[in-house]
């Protein structure tokens, strides 16, 4: 597949539009780096994920108690890429997840996730999440990164027909992500994270 | 969630609410900032043409429903999902309840069905012991308060921070902050937790693709994907309406339904499900499915050929962001569970005329909904038709049917205007507006003055008004003047002729026309409206004109677009009545476009300083934006734009008769702009919303003068 350099512009325009990160990175390798740097980062001193330091009833607080220690998940990853990241997740004191999500409910810092597809004309990516671990991993991380190879934006949501109607001959779970998890719900007034992840990370794989 | 016994009781209610300030200002704000966020998103698509495609499209699945229901059922059973049929809410709740009972489950978590509120689903299985949280934040925040949606995407945007602060304290146990922020971290936690005991999940769904068997979500929370993995058990329950044949139908919806509702090119999620997925926790790892669609009078809706376009509705709620008593009032005096427009409708259709009857009373047949309508609906037209099936049903109330009588005999309407000539003398000033109202209308409707009637109408006046007859007329026009013109403000048609001195327009006025009948249509007199519709076809069939002319929108609207809807399916009329409506112009299109006066038909001299109001039925319901804003310019006027130019006056006829209050406050915040261009004058295109502005800014003592375009584009003729 060929870059439309047209598309990946308004792709990178639209999803930065509706607070989406977005980044280019030239190989896997430097997706992985930019993931342990923003794990490090994140919230240096705590560790606690989104909202457990407010006042919350008490089964609400004991699911707090369930994250120990920094996390990140990346069910899609092959062996050999996940041994390249665990690596840097252990020199870095992270816990690297592939499976067993449903264990970390309470909540895990990043998902790492590669998308299908890029739609330009409203800066979605397109995540076929038949794969329950990596549903879970796209929708209790904190933050989500996912890496998106510039050839695969197309300009709209048309240009994914075929691709979808194959997915969906069976039994499916495809997603359009389109920036982080958002409410307007008390007084219209925009809060980011209500129930998904606080920030999208997409970064733009460089195709070889 | 309005329920209102009698007309007084649910008025009473409408008084409250307005009474309710942080309300009102909520619902200002949102008005204001919906309208720049949804000509954002649609700047660079042509809507009015997705619109259309929309509407076709649904029009279609509606009339394959049964095909399209049947097709589905077998490609997502093929796929492992288990597809139900409910004839109604309460067999639609008994489906779920069973489902419930059948996999062990206790524990539902439910993410936003308008469908479930439809079928009061909560309730249902709450009674069976089972407990159900709400996990979309609004609607988490109305079930813990025990209230019903006050809009449709927006459920709890009547409430404010300080009410939700102290709702969540109840909740959690603990002194919350009134910090928005913070209160939606606590709720991510409190409904996280919920998400990790639960076993079953409830969606609503978008869209249901018969051609895959596959249902498609649209949210910005994130609930939805959480509700449709975590738990093992997957509920979706949906309208038969959600049908549609292929993805494509959906992507072209999807354009459509997000812009509509809060101004966003997509939400933050669509999540498309096909069949049964990978769950951990689950027998086989595999999640049990069900998809129930609900009928509840769908299947019976979709063979109704006036009432089958309700089904074209995507739930987008942007009836209610335009809705200027939506605004005033507020969603839970704007419906019964459905909100706005189309909740004035469905309500009649899913919960009864009881629930319905004072609710269609309550449009003021501004057409702000049906310009935006994701789905192409006619909804005011469809509000009026069902008020007046509602008064077939249940009686006609006396002044209506009074009205309606009176005003299908001509002589006998004109009759009593002249009379009210006399009948109106004690109270008459000087300055053309009653001094005080009779008692019938005292107290609520003081809050404008109104006019007297003329002493001369224009009929009487037509024989030394009426221009010389010319040699070789360039257009041969028949004036439509209405009843305002007629007996209230002459003077209006007198302006209208004299505009047009030297221009070749042959002017004729035919005297067998009557009351346009509009105000029948508002009352539900229906049968009297069409017989005052033959009557004026019949009046203007006898000139040669290739124009009728009138200077009142409203008419202008209601002849040219309701008479064929009316007379149109009678194969006596269809023809006749098309060459009618054909022939129906505005004032300024006709000056503007058709006669082409231009900067050198006007004196040269400075012009004074005006600002516009647009009617209603002319810029929405004739489509006409640039015309009278032309025509000011270049007769050497200094045309200020004033803020929301196109919001409704708060007149509608009889509308202001029935809901004062309401009028009223639209009344105030048109003033409120007007006096901020700080024009001199303020010109409209419409007489009906000349008595209403005129009366405001007497009654506000306002140094403005209200005029109909015609008058000073007369005055600055040459």
């Amino acid at each position: 597949m060929t870059v439309k350099s047209e598309n990946v512009k308004l792709f990178t325009e639209k999803a930065e539009l509706v607070s989406a990160v977005v980044s280019e990175v030239s190989s896997l390798a430097e997706a992985y780096q930019y993931t342990i740097d923003l794990c490090g980062k994140k919230e240096a001193c705590k560790l606690l994920v989104s909202g457990c330091e407010e006042g919350l009833s008490d089964k609400a607080d004991a699911l707090c108690e369930t994250k120990i220690g920094k996390t990140i998940a990346a069910p899609s990853l092959n062996k050999k890429q996940f041994s390249a990241l665990e690596k840097q997740c252990v020199d870095n004191g992270f816990q690297l997840l592939k499976d067993g999500l449903r264990k970390h409910l309470g909540g895990i810092d990043i998902g790492f996730t590669f998308a299908d597809h890029g739609i330009a004309e409203t800066g979605t990516i397109v995540l076929n999440s038949r794969s329950e671990e990596l549903r879970i991993a796209t929708m209790i991380s904190e933050v989500h990164v996912a890496v998106l190879p510039k050839s695969k934006i197309v300009a709209d949501s048309y240009a994914l027909e075929s691709y979808m109607e194959e997915c969906m001959r069976k039994a499916d779970y495809t997603a359009f992500i389109t920036g982080p998890s958002r409410t307007a719900d008390i007084e219209r007034v925009l809060a980011i994270g209500v129930h998904g992840p606080l920030e999208l990370h997409i970064l733009l794989l460089e195709d070889k | 969630m309005q329920d209102a016994k009698s007309f007084k009781e649910y008025k009473g209610q409408v008084r409250e609410a307005l009474g309710d300030e942080f309300l009102r200002t909520a619902m200002d704000n949102f008005a204001i900032a919906y309208r720049t966020s949804r000509a954002n998103a649609f700047k660079d698509i042509d809507d009015k043409a997705l619109i259309k495609d929309i509407a076709d499209a649904k029009a279609c699945s509606t009339a394959n429903m049964d095909e399209l229901y049947a097709q589905f059922k077998e490609e997502a059973e093929k796929n492992g999902a288990v597809v139900h049929l409910a004839a109604d809410a309460q067999e639609a709740n008994e489906i779920i309840a069973r489902i419930a009972k059948d996999e062990n489950c206790t524990k539902i978590v439910k993410s936003k069905s308008m469908t479930a509120e439809e079928t009061l689903l909560n309730h249902h299985l709450e009674a069976e012991n089972l407990e159900v949280v709400e996990t979309d934040l609004g609607e988490w925040i109305i079930q813990l308060r025990d209230e019903g949606p006050s809009h449709m995407v927006m459920p709890a945007i009547h409430l404010s921070r300080h009410q939700v602060s102290d709702t969540f304290t109840d909740a959690t146990g603990k002194k919350q902050d009134a910090d928005i922020q913070k209160l939606v971290k606590v709720a991510r936690r409190e409904l996280r937790q919920k998400f990790t005991e639960a076993d079953m999940g409830v969606s609503g769904c978008n869209f249901a693709i018969a051609e895959t068997g596959t249902i498609g979500i649209v949210t910005n929370e994130g609930n939805a994907r959480l509700v449709t993995t975590l738990p093992r058990v997957h509920v979706a329950l949906m309208g038969l309406d959600k049908l549609t044949p292929k993805l494509h139908d959906a992507l072209r919806v999807l354009r459509a339904l997000p812009r509509n509702a809060t101004g966003q090119a997509i939400t933050s999620y669509v999540t498309w499900i096909t069949g049964t997925n990978e769950c951990a926790v689950a027998e086989g790892d595999k999640k049990k499915v069900h998809f129930v669609f609900l009928d509840n009078g769908r299947r019976a809706l979709a063979k109704d050929p006036m009432f089958s376009q309700v089904l074209q509705c995507v739930r987008c709620g942007a009836c209610a962001n335009v809705c200027p008593v939506y605004r005033m009032v507020g969603g839970h005096k704007m419906g019964h569970i459905y909100i706005g427009a189309i909740g004035l409708i469905l309500t009649y259709f899913f919960h009864g005329t009881d629930k319905a009857k004072n609710l269609v009373q309550n449009c003021i047949n501004c057409g702000a909904c049906k310009e935006i309508c994701a789905g192409g609906i006619d909804l005011p037209g469809l509000i009026k038709e069902i008020h007046a099936r509602i008064q077939d049903e249940e009686g006609h109330p006396l002044s209506s049917a009074l009205l309606g009588k009176m005003m299908k005999n001509r002589k006998l309407f004109h009759k009593f205007l002249r009379i009210a000539k006399y009948a109106q003398k004690p109270v008459a000033g000087n300055d053309g507006f009653l001094r005080h109202l009779p008692m019938i209308f005292a107290p609520d409707h003081d809050f404008r003055s109104l006019p007297v009637v003329a002493e001369v109408p224009f009929r009487d006046m037509w024989p030394k008004v009426k221009p010389v007859k010319i040699a070789d007329p360039k257009y041969k026009v028949a004036i439509f003047s209405g009843c305002v013109q007629d007996f209230v403000y002459p003077e209006q048609s007198v302006a209208t002729v004299e505009s047009m001195r030297g221009k070749g327009v042959e002017l004729e006025y035919p005297m067998d026309q009557s009351c346009c009948g509009l105000p029948l249509q508002m009352m539900g007199e229906k049968v009297a409206g069409r017989d005052v519709a033959i009557q004026n076809m019949e009046a203007f069939e006898k000139s040669d004109c290739e124009y009728i002319l009138t200077m009142c929108a409203s008419c202008a609207s209601h002849l040219k677009h309701n008479y064929p809807k009316m007379l149109g399916h009678d194969p006596k009329y269809a023809i006749r009545v098309q060459e009618f409506a054909d022939k129906v112009i505005d004032y300024s299109s006709f000056m503007n476009d058709v006669v082409g006066i231009d900067e050198d038909d006007f004196r040269q001299t400075k012009g004074e300083k005006v600002t516009y109001h647009a009617p209603c039925h002319l810029c929405r319901g004739l489509d006409v934006k640039a015309a009278p804003r032309e025509l000011m310019v270049k007769a050497g006027l200094e045309y200020v734009e004033c803020a929301e130019e196109e919001v409704c006056c708060g007149f509608g006829g009889t509308y202001s008769v029935k809901f004062p209050k309401i009028s009223e406050q639209l009344l105030s915040k048109k003033m409120d702009n007007v006096e901020a261009t700080r024009a001199d004058v303020l010109l409209t295109d419409c007489p009906g919303c000349v008595m209403q502005l005129r009366g405001g800014a007497n009654k506000n003592g306002l140094d403005l003068e209200v005029k109909h375009v015609a008058e000073l584009i007369a005055e600055r003729r040459k």
